[in-house]
């Protein structure tokens, strides 16, 4: 085009970054790549292309890792791994420094490979993937540095599986390997298939940087290879990021195991728009919300939420901005939305925008390249929470919307899903901002901001979107455990004996539900026999409808989450009063179910936990990050919610105090298992609860047989995790059930705990959920 | 001079209606929100989604010289100063790299003095079609007699102005009495008559984008033809996050009234790179109708200097030196 003509139009014209760099070095490779295993790559075989989304053009012959390969690389690992360790933090830092060094060195080089395979526009992978996992390194070198004196007693995992997505190729291995090896483990890492190239860009770093071999080993291909990866055994421990669906897999395979697992998954994160909102800065949020990377990304503000007062305001200032959104070929410098990854995502895209017939569909009045994997952003109005596309992710640049009229309609909106990834919430008012950030269900919290990522800030879901925390502080407790190794767990039966009366008079033990004793549904009881086969008296045995109705009780006592960590302690050190008056009498019910004279020392332990937890109740504090913004991130400690726990079988009144008093001091509600076979201290603390002040439903209690009990509180879809301390071997019920909504889990693995110990910041952090609020401010 | 009146006539620029103002509108002055860190976050990332280059960035330079109010507003300006800049004004780009992109010559918007520069600058583009803009109104802090403030504007349009630059009564702002400033501008626009009227809002000393935001459109229901940032005299002038914050105003009041009001960055922006991210900025906003001088100007001396070196640097390949081209 000619500068007069320009001169007129006025048009952007291509501004294209040069793939010369990136092409020449997939050249250098030969066009075909092996894996990176013990240091060195390995001769590509058999295996598939890898293309250029927008353009179709193949990019790259990479392999298909064999079963053997996933073994030799897992074993190269584990043989690296006690040197790796031994190497020491300050050691490990200076790697971790010079992978993010190098990282910086090849940024171009990496952002425009990034793009080639992926198809996100070159300004993302410049700008944001790029920059986000050199920061990544920067920050975990730095945690290497300091690990020896800010997390002692906290040792390596060992050998690390992860599995990345296609999403954000990069920056998803630097958040599964940075913080993996500053911990001292060593990784075997799958890419995706569509986007294998950078991780393979990044082995080639590795070896600059001198890793040493077996530290960091690269394994491609399909889902068949991370499938050999989490069933391995010389794994440790499995990251995945990626959809729900096989996250739920992997909880499957892992069940039982061992393997400690954290899961970043699906979402349909709500963008709240409050009617007091700088409404342009919220559509431009939008433009990062879900047209960032063609809205692929897991915490996308796919949902968007008006208040009706602004609705048609606001909608009809997004249509405009929407028109103005650029979409095509991803390494041109003036582009805002680029290639869908594959033409499959493309297809899914289409066909669930297709069977939607609800609300109104708008497209971006924009051009699309004639050719590649282009889809237009995309808006969809006036939808109802019971349309499907309020609730399923497409995973693509397509945005429903809906409204409400009270910020209370607001977050029970926002609330109405299965995930809790992310939220975002747009109001001028520091009032309605700072009460409803907390009301959301989502690991990640923006207030007038969208899409705000950093190594220093934790990032992760509730509810189905996953468990575990990527950044951080709180993201290191997933590649650390504590230091020692565990005694074997024996199971504990119960006493047998002769029938006869009860001395005294009869009293009924029942269940505890929702602060009243209830007779137990099915309507059966066992006796329980001390030590001398003299009968003590008889324990209900609850059935799943108990369960049910211990959890519906747990799930109306919500107000408990709400109240003040004062309070909660004020309540924990009144039930130790209580319980303490009544030493003696618990102490002789120990010992005559237990035999020996124990009781005594266990019910002090028990009064000492409870004032442990009290204490704990208003200490546990939050932290505030130091993100790079001007701003804050605020990590929140909050309530994981309902909890059912299994207790000690052993250890039967400081086992379920101890279980218990964690719970409730961080705001959560219990149903607890009592112990199988000496149920009984269990029963006579009701009452002790009942004069405690606890209000109705926190606390709930069932006797009855482990293994029937564990399947249906594993199961149930309304609790939010379960421990298991019991003697029984549950854990791979366990862990295998509570796939179903991806609740966080607890188990023992057989393993024994010493109940002496109070190991508060192990229970606290089961006890607990973070949220990261991010606050940017300024005026 | 007979070339620069054919290009007048080859790219007419249809003049968009004048903006009789609107009732002043409380509820929807007190509505409006500006986040701050929002708006830096957009504007930051701007440059980085935005890129123009080769025969692009050329003809976007041109059209950014199209746009800039030449100005000299020095105590020890004098006629012959004024001369020289207006003879710049006439021809701001060397006619030999106008031959090499093919262009017709071209023009810069106005020429921008203080009242006592304007009879010449007058005189000196008689015939160019370049309007001459005066500032006015007690510039640059518009604490002189209200009486006196604006009898400078009917002095400055009687000598031949056809653009008034006035400078808002800060304080108003400032102590929120909107009211006050609607009527100070309500006054200013009548006294300018036939004379388009730019609204010089002071932005550095506003306190607030929230603050910047509302006075853009009080001054826009008051009638004002173009809001401007600054004096160039604030400690800050024209900035991205202000100016995001103003065109969103300006489209704001477009969308509800459907008059297109100009906007005036003025103060800081002396190089052609920052000259295209205000170009992609306005477009990007305002759209493509808000790339013209008669809605958009730049308020700036030295621009032009790096913008000619660049369009010497596109047209040979070589890197340019400001003594190649004419001083202004």
């Amino acid at each position: 085009m000619q500068v007069r003509e320009i001169f007129e139009t006025m048009a952007y014209g291509p501004a294209p970054e040069s793939a010369a760099e990136a092409l020449a070095w997939l050249v250098d490779q030969g066009g075909r790549l092996g894996h990176f295993i013990d240091g060195a790559f390995t001769d590509p075989g058999r295996g598939f292309d890898t293309c250029n989304p927008a353009t179709g053009e193949v990019l790259a012959h990479v392999t298909q890792a064999t079963p053997d390969e996933v073994a030799q690389a897992i074993d190269a690992a584990r043989r690296a791994q006690p040197r790796w360790e031994k190497l020491g933090g300050a050691g490990r830092a200076r790697y971790l420094y010079a992978l993010a060094r190098l990282l910086q060195k090849h940024a171009r080089l990496f952002a425009v490979l990034e793009t080639l395979d992926n198809g996100k526009p070159i300004r993302e992978s410049r700008d944001i993937d790029i920059p986000l996992a050199q920061r990544h390194f920067y920050f975990h070198a730095g945690m290497a540095q300091v690990m020896d004196e800010a997390l002692s007693g906290r040792v390596a995992i060992g050998v690390c599986g992860q599995i990345v997505p296609w999403n954000f190729p990069l920056l998803m291995l630097a958040w599964k390997i940075a913080p993996a090896l500053a911990m001292g483990n060593t990784v075997v890492l799958k890419p995706a298939e569509y986007t294998p190239l950078t991780a393979l860009l990044f082995a080639d770093i590795c070896r600059q940087a001198g890793l040493p071999r077996g530290v960091v080993n690269i394994v491609t291909g399909d889902g068949a290879v991370g499938e050999a990866i989490v069933a391995h055994p010389g794994i440790d421990k499995i990251a995945f990021t990626g959809s729900t669906e096989v996250g739920r897999a992997i909880r499957r395979a892992t069940a039982g195991s061992g393997k400690a697992l954290t899961l970043e998954l699906g979402g349909k994160s709500p963008y709240v728009v409050f009617e007091d909102a700088d409404l342009d800065s919220a559509v431009e949020g939008l433009v990062d919300a879900i047209w960032l990377n063609q809205g692929q990304v897991c915490c996308a503000g796919s949902r968007l939420l008006v208040q009706e007062s602004v609705a048609a305001d606001f909608t009809a200032r997004l249509k405009a901005r929407m028109d103005r959104l650029r979409v095509g070929n991803p390494l041109d410098k003036c582009i805002d939305v680029g290639a869908i990854v594959d033409p499959a995502q493309h297809d899914r895209i289409t066909r669930m925008v297709e069977a939607n017939t609800a609300g109104t569909v708008y497209r971006a009045a924009t051009d699309l390249p004639a050719t590649g994997c282009f889809y237009a952003p995309t808006l969809i109005t006036g939808l109802a929470p019971a349309d499907p596309l309020m609730h399923e992710e497409i995973f693509g640049p397509v945005l429903v919307q809906t409204t409400f009229r009270t910020p209370a309609e607001a977050v029970a909106l926002a609330n109405d899903s299965r995930y809790g990834l992310a939220a975002t919430l747009w109001t001028e008012n520091i009032n309605l901002a700072l009460s409803v950030a907390p009301q959301l269900a989502a690991g990640v919290v923006w207030i007038n901001a969208t899409n705000l990522f950093d190594a220093a800030a934790g990032f992760g879901g509730q509810r189905e979107s996953g468990f575990g925390r990527e950044g951080g502080w709180e993201g290191l407790a997933a590649y650390t455990r504590p230091a020692g190794t565990r005694a074997k767990l024996t199971q504990v039966s119960a006493t047998e004996g002769q029938g006869g009366p009860v001395e005294g008079i009869d009293r009924t033990a029942k269940l505890y539900v929702g602060g009243r004793q209830a007779r137990p549904d099915g309507g059966y009881c066992r006796a329980v026999y001390g030590r001398s086969g003299k009968i003590l008296g008889h324990a209900p045995l609850a059935n799943r409808k108990d369960v049910r109705n211990a959890v519906e009780a747990a799930r109306g006592a919500a107000s408990w989450a709400r109240t003040t960590g004062h309070l909660r302690s004020q309540i924990l050190y009144y039930i130790a009063e209580n319980l303490s008056a009544r030493a003696g009498e618990f102490a002789a019910r120990l010992d005559a179910m237990q035999g020996g004279r124990r009781g005594a020392a266990e019910v002090e332990a028990a009064v000492q936990r409870l004032f442990t937890y009290a204490a704990w109740a208003d200490k546990y504090d939050g932290q505030v990050h130091g993100v790079p913004i001007r701003g804050i991130a605020m990590a929140v400690k909050e309530p994981v919610g309902v909890i059912g726990a299994l207790c000690s079988d052993e250890a039967p009144l400081l086992g379920l105090v101890s279980a218990m008093a964690p719970a409730l001091a961080m705001g959560n509600r219990v149903v607890l298992v009592a112990s199988e076979p000496y149920p009984l201290a269990a029963t006579d603390f009701y009452q002790v609860l009942d004069t405690s002040d606890v209000p109705a439903g926190v606390v709930n209690i069932l006797t009855g047989a482990h293994a029937d009990l564990a399947p249906t509180l594993a199961g149930h879809l309304d609790v939010d995790a379960v421990w298991s301390f019991s003697s029984s071997d549950l854990s791979a019920t366990i862990e295998d059930l509570s796939a179903g909504n991806l609740k966080r889990t607890w188990v023992n693995y057989g393993l024994a705990r010493d109940w002496t110990r109070a190991d508060s910041a192990a229970f606290l952090a089961a006890a607990t959920e973070i949220k990261n609020i991010w606050v940017p401010y300024g005026e | 001079m007979t070339q620069t009146h054919l290009q007048a006539a080859q790219l007419p620029t249809v003049a968009p209606a004048r903006n009789p103002g609107m009732p002043l509108d409380m509820a929807w002055v007190r509505a409006v929100q500006a986040n701050t860190s929002a708006i830096e976050r957009r504007v930051a990332t701007l440059p980085g989604r935005r890129s123009v280059k080769g025969p692009h960035q050329a003809a976007w330079l041109l059209r950014a010289i199209t746009c800039i109010d030449l100005t000299t507003l020095a105590g020890d300006d004098t006629a012959g100063r004024v001369a020289r800049l207006c003879a710049k004004a006439r021809q701001p780009v060397r006619h030999d790299l106008l031959a090499a992109l093919d262009m017709p010559p071209v023009t810069v918007g106005a020429v921008c003095v203080y009242h006592d520069m304007v009879a010449p600058a007058v005189a000196h583009l008689e015939g160019t079609g370049i309007p001459v803009a005066a500032v006015s109104t007690g510039f640059p802090a518009g604490l002189s007699p209200f009486h006196l403030r604006v009898a400078e504007i009917e002095e400055s349009v009687r000598a031949g102005a056809a653009e008034i630059d006035i400078v808002i009564s800060r304080r108003h702002v400032l102590g929120g009495d909107w009211q006050a400033l609607y009527d100070e501008m309500r006054a200013f626009r009548a006294a300018c008559g036939e004379a388009h009227v730019k609204a010089i809002l002071a932005t550095g000393e506003l306190g607030s984008l929230r603050n910047v935001a509302r006075a853009s459109l009080v001054c826009m229901m008051a009638g004002a033809d173009f809001i401007k940032t600054s004096t160039g005299k604030e400690s800050v002038n024209a900035t991205l996050p202000v100016t995001l914050s103003m065109v969103r105003a300006i489209r704001a009041y477009h969308a509800r009234t459907g008059v297109a009001v100009g906007y005036k960055p003025a103060g800081g922006i002396s190089k052609a790179r920052d000259a295209l991210i205000y170009l992609a900025l306005i477009k990007e906003e305002l759209g493509d109708a808000w790339l013209r001088p008669a809605l958009f100007r730049f308020g700036a001396s030295s621009l032009l200097g790096d913008i000619e070196r660049q369009l010497e640097h596109h047209v040979s390949g070589y890197y340019s030196a400001g003594h190649r081209h004419a001083a202004g």
